[in-house]
């Protein structure tokens, strides 16, 4: 039995049905945080946002791994664009978290709270991705040199994620797991709808990216093809092939 | 640190979801941008495949980026030459 992969299309509308469903427990449904109270609610789309950033990051890993055994460039442009997407997620989990930190402490940034840290420490790395990549000519080694940076990276994420969790917090909230209870069920319920928004609308824009890529690609071995006045290859053998050469 | 009434709360809440709706609308921007380009770039070479073929003596004509109107492929010619090899009758 093999999976069916959804449509870009029902993956759009899935993801605006699950953040709009989201979006609409947070403000109609979800009661206020007794200690924080209304500001509480840019944790519904903080938190997600930056879980699906270091997922991402993971996720790069994943596929850079499969990258370096098998050596198709389908897993390389798979971990780029993972990381691609992670580094967006994470410019707007730094944003809202700024935000709320802002309201809360009245402090835009706290540079003692490890969470805090740790997360800027974690995106600034993913942001060396790209001058890593890019300094490389040479197309081969530029996608090997880049999966074991993603390797290597993503081996840290949750690496760091643990450090962050036993170190002690200053100001930053544990919400989950704690000794002295989680979230209520309505908010627990709210956030979980939160995630799995978020979630689709990561795997949604990868998917756009992905698309985006290797149609950029195939235009690229095509016009090599025009101008080499090569046979041109049908459209179903043209495979991505590195990000750089897809002209991002 | 005591919980913000709800008019200044209100405002940096507002502020954090249109942040990460203005960075979704940028990247949506961005994307439409690329499609446009690369829109643009297939209709250059459907151009140069075409007129390539013409000067080679061959009037068949490649798909373009958006498809024809239905009579459009009516009345495109695909000369025997170049439309493959004949079908066999059944009646030899």
């Amino acid at each position: 039995m093999s999976l069916q992969v959804p449509s870009a299309r029902a993956l759009a509308i899935a993801t605006v049905v699950a953040l709009g469903a989201a979006f609409a427990l947070v403000f109609f449904y979800a009661p206020n945080d007794a200690d924080q109270g209304f500001i509480q609610k840019i944790f519904y789309v903080h938190v997600p946002i930056a879980i699906c950033a270091l997922i991402g990051f993971v996720l790069a890993a994943f596929h850079a791994v499969r990258h370096l055994r098998t050596g198709d460039a389908i897993h390389d442009v798979r971990s780029y664009v993972a990381i691609h997407m992670g580094v967006i997620f994470g410019t707007a989990a730094l944003i809202t978290g700024s935000i709320w930190a802002r309201a809360a402490w009245g402090k835009w940034w706290v540079w003692e709270e490890p969470t805090l840290v740790s997360f800027l420490i974690v995106f600034l790395l993913y942001a060396t991705y790209y001058p890593l990549r890019y300094a490389i000519a040479d197309r081969e080694r530029q996608a090997r040199y880049a999966s074991v940076f993603a390797v290597t990276a993503g081996v840290f994420v949750p690496l760091n994620f643990m450090a962050v969790r036993m170190a002690e917090s200053l100001v930053h909230p544990r919400v989950f797991a704690t000794a002295d209870g989680g979230l209520p069920a309505e908010m627990l319920l709210t956030f979980l709808v939160a995630l799995a928004g978020m979630a689709l609308l990561f795997v949604t824009l990868m998917r756009f990216e992905l698309a985006a890529k290797s149609t950029s690609s195939a235009i690229s071995r095509l016009r090599r093809a025009v101008d080499n006045e090569a046979p041109i290859a049908p459209a179903s053998r043209i495979a991505p092939v590195a990000p750089s050469e897809a002209g991002s | 640190m005591p919980a913000l009434p709800l008019d200044e709360a209100g405002k940096y809440v507002a502020g954090a979801y249109l942040a990460f709706l203005l960075l979704v609308l940028i990247y949506v921007a961005i994307m439409a941008a690329k499609v446009e380009r690369m829109r643009g770039e297939l209709s250059e070479l459907a151009e140069l495949a075409e007129r390539r073929n013409r000067d080679a003596g061959l009037t068949t004509s490649l798909p373009a980026t958006h498809p024809d109107p239905p009579e459009a492929d009516a009345k495109r010619s695909i000369p025997a030459e170049v439309s493959g090899p004949a079908e066999v009758s059944s009646d030899g």
